[in-house]
């Protein structure tokens, strides 16, 4: 068997969740490559070639990648797939975008986010916002998969693989970048924190997002938010957690202001110790919860900054 | 220009589910069906492209049973104009409703195609760029905004890092994301004038399309139980708690 993981990239670096694909390429078996296809990307493939498990890391170096756009870049997935019989990439949305693409022009299935390989064709995955766990054999000679890196421990930076240039021209005359606006932050990334700090409806405005701030700092905390404080327009969409903002599971989560809806379980649940601050002793999060305090987060929140 | 909408019938959202004890499947006996949430967002943008002129005729079509024409009439009584039953009591998956949604398009060319990211039961998040890709159109995934410019589609996506803006070539498919718009509700009157719009129904065969899923359901199990924790009394007490029981933090 021969495996093509689909590297990620963050801010002109090799994104952590890759080392958690590899590991699942490793679970499955067999020669790992890694695709690295940007502009300018020599750097993040030296650091995809370190990945402990990988034999061989492919550059496609090319502006026509630079954004990671899903017409060409599943164009070129497509052109290097017959090589493999697993091609993988990260539960994120450059994942998300690019590899269903890549499934329907071979015409096999895709299966999104596993969080378990049983067998190289037996696979389980969430479904119904996690309330459900299925196990999914595929037929198909080749297997497409996103991966939720949270469920597979990161793969060490000892490894020596071979760089090579993979030559083949794709041109996109369908989509075209225009512009971004990423969120800049010192703070952890949400995915891979160890402690991440969330603020719902009750949080009452943006600007009383201040109060997780000094909290996040002491903990070295990134911060996150439910759905309903990023529709209020209190933080931006890409702090959201749950079924279809992002999955988190580190090793302290604590929810200020947050119910608890099965979508914001599905997202958090994984955590290994989970806080829950809330003033209705009722509220479902209590369920899931290690520790809750029931109180009003306006008094509770700098005590606890100072307490720390 | 025609914009074309897909919808899917899918346990409401706010339904629990359960595990069937045989573990062969989750049980949807008696339980309360609704369009998928990720849909509703698709038709409402639909009908406002419409409400603004940008688009002459909404087209909505599900790929499913009998009973989801229900979901269909609710997207007629919500705006549009006519709608497209693709129906198979198959377990269809994404890619399976990707290609009956191809053979739609080819047929009815819309200028514009609006699926949900993502499906509430599945969770796949697939069969818009399955759809794009089969129909060699550009796609928009994970829209927050979308305008029509000069013949030219802008789209803003939710990405993981923020926002990114791309343009796209008409015609192209669009994914919709939570932000893209509030949906409203359905009137009486309007859903008593959707009995009387057209739905026409199709056979996969009659499309010339395998929508089966291939992969093996071995089988399904619910989550591991989290196991509730304790209150505690104060937030000295929790930060004790926090250092010397869970010994999270120092
Ligand atoms: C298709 C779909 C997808 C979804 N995806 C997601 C998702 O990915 N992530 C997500 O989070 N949600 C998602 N949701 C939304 C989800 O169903 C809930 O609506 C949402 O999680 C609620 O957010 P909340 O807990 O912040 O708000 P609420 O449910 O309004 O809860 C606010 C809480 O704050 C508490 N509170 C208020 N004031 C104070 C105070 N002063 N001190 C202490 N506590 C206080 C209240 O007691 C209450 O429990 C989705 C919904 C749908 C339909
Ligand atoms: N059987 C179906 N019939 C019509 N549309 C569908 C069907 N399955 C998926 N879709 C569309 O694709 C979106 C994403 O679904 P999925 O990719 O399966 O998670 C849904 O929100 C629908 O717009």
């Amino acid at each position: 068997m021969s495996i093509l993981v689909l590297a990620e990239q963050h801010d002109g670096q090799l994104a952590e969740t890759t080392a958690h694909v590899v590991a699942a390429a490793k679970a499955i078996g067999g020669d790992i490559d890694v695709l690295v296809a940007g502009e300018h990307v020599g750097a993040i493939a030296e650091a995809a070639a370190r990945l402990d498990g990988v034999s061989r890391v492919r550059v496609a170096d090319s502006a026509v990648y630079a954004h990671q756009l899903a017409e060409p870049l599943g164009e070129l997935l497509v052109a290097l797939a017959d090589d493999y019989s697993h091609v993988l990439a990260a539960a994120t949305t450059t994942g998300k975008n690019v590899m269903p693409r890549l499934a329907a022009l071979k015409d096999v299935a895709q299966l999104s986010e596993i969080i378990a390989v049983e067998s190289a064709d037996t696979f389980k995955r969430p479904i119904y916002a996690g309330n459900a766990i299925a196990t999914v054999q595929s037929p198909d000679a080749l297997k497409v998969m996103t991966v939720r890196a949270t469920a597979f421990d990161a793969v060490a930076e000892t490894g020596a693989a071979s760089v090579e240039a993979v030559e083949t021209v794709v041109d996109n005359a369908l989509s075209r970048f225009v512009g971004e606006e990423l969120a800049s932050s010192d703070r952890p990334e949400l995915g891979a924190a160890k402690v991440v700090i969330s603020g719902g409806r009750g949080m009452g405005s943006g600007d009383n997002f201040t109060l997780l701030e000094g909290i996040a700092d002491k903990l070295g905390a990134a911060i996150g938010a439910s759905r309903a404080a990023v529709d209020a327009g209190f933080v931006p969409n890409d702090m959201q957690v749950g079924q279809t903002g992002k999955i988190v599971a580190p090793e302290l989560y604590i929810a200020v202001g947050i119910s608890g809806a099965i979508q914001h379980l599905a997202g958090m649940k994984d955590s290994k110790v989970i806080v829950a601050i809330n003033k209705d002793e009722e509220a479902p999060i209590f369920q899931v919860a290690d520790y809750g305090l029931v109180g009003d987060l306006f008094e509770i929140l700098p005590e606890l900054e100072s307490k720390l | 220009m025609k914009v074309l909408v897909a919808v899917k019938r899918v346990i409401d959202y706010n339904v629990k589910i359960r595990v069937k004890p045989d573990n062969s499947d989750v049980d949807l006996t008696n339980v309360k069906m609704a369009m998928n949430p990720f849909c509703e967002i698709a038709v409402e943008e639909a009908v406002r492209l419409k409400e603004k002129g940008v688009a002459t005729e909404v087209v909505a079509v599900t790929v499913g049973p009998k009973a989801a024409q229900e979901q269909l009439r609710t997207a007629l009584a919500l705006g549009a104009d006519r709608a497209i039953h693709v129906q198979t009591d198959e377990r269809v998956e994404s890619l399976g409703a990707a290609k009956a949604l191809a053979k739609v398009v080819e047929a009815e060319q819309p200028e514009l195609t609006i699926l949900g990211k993502q499906a509430i039961d599945s969770d796949n998040n697939q069969t818009g760029q399955m759809l794009a890709a089969l129909t060699g159109r550009p796609q928009g995934t994970f829209a927050s905004a979308v305008v029509v410019e000069d013949g030219k589609l802008k789209v803003t996506r939710e990405i993981d890092g923020g926002l990114q803006t791309v343009e796209l070539a008409l015609p192209a498919i669009v994914t919709t994301d939570l932000r893209l718009n509030e949906p409203r509700y359905a009137k009486l009157p309007d859903i008593m004038k959707a009995k009387k719009k057209p739905l026409d129904t199709k056979t996969p065969e009659e499309l010339g399309v395998e929508v089966a899923s291939r992969l093996t359901l071995v089988k399904v199990e619910p989550p591991a139980e989290r196991q509730g924790g304790v209150k505690v009394g104060s937030v000295d007490e929790l930060v004790d708690k926090l250092k010397n029981e869970a010994k999270v933090i120092s």
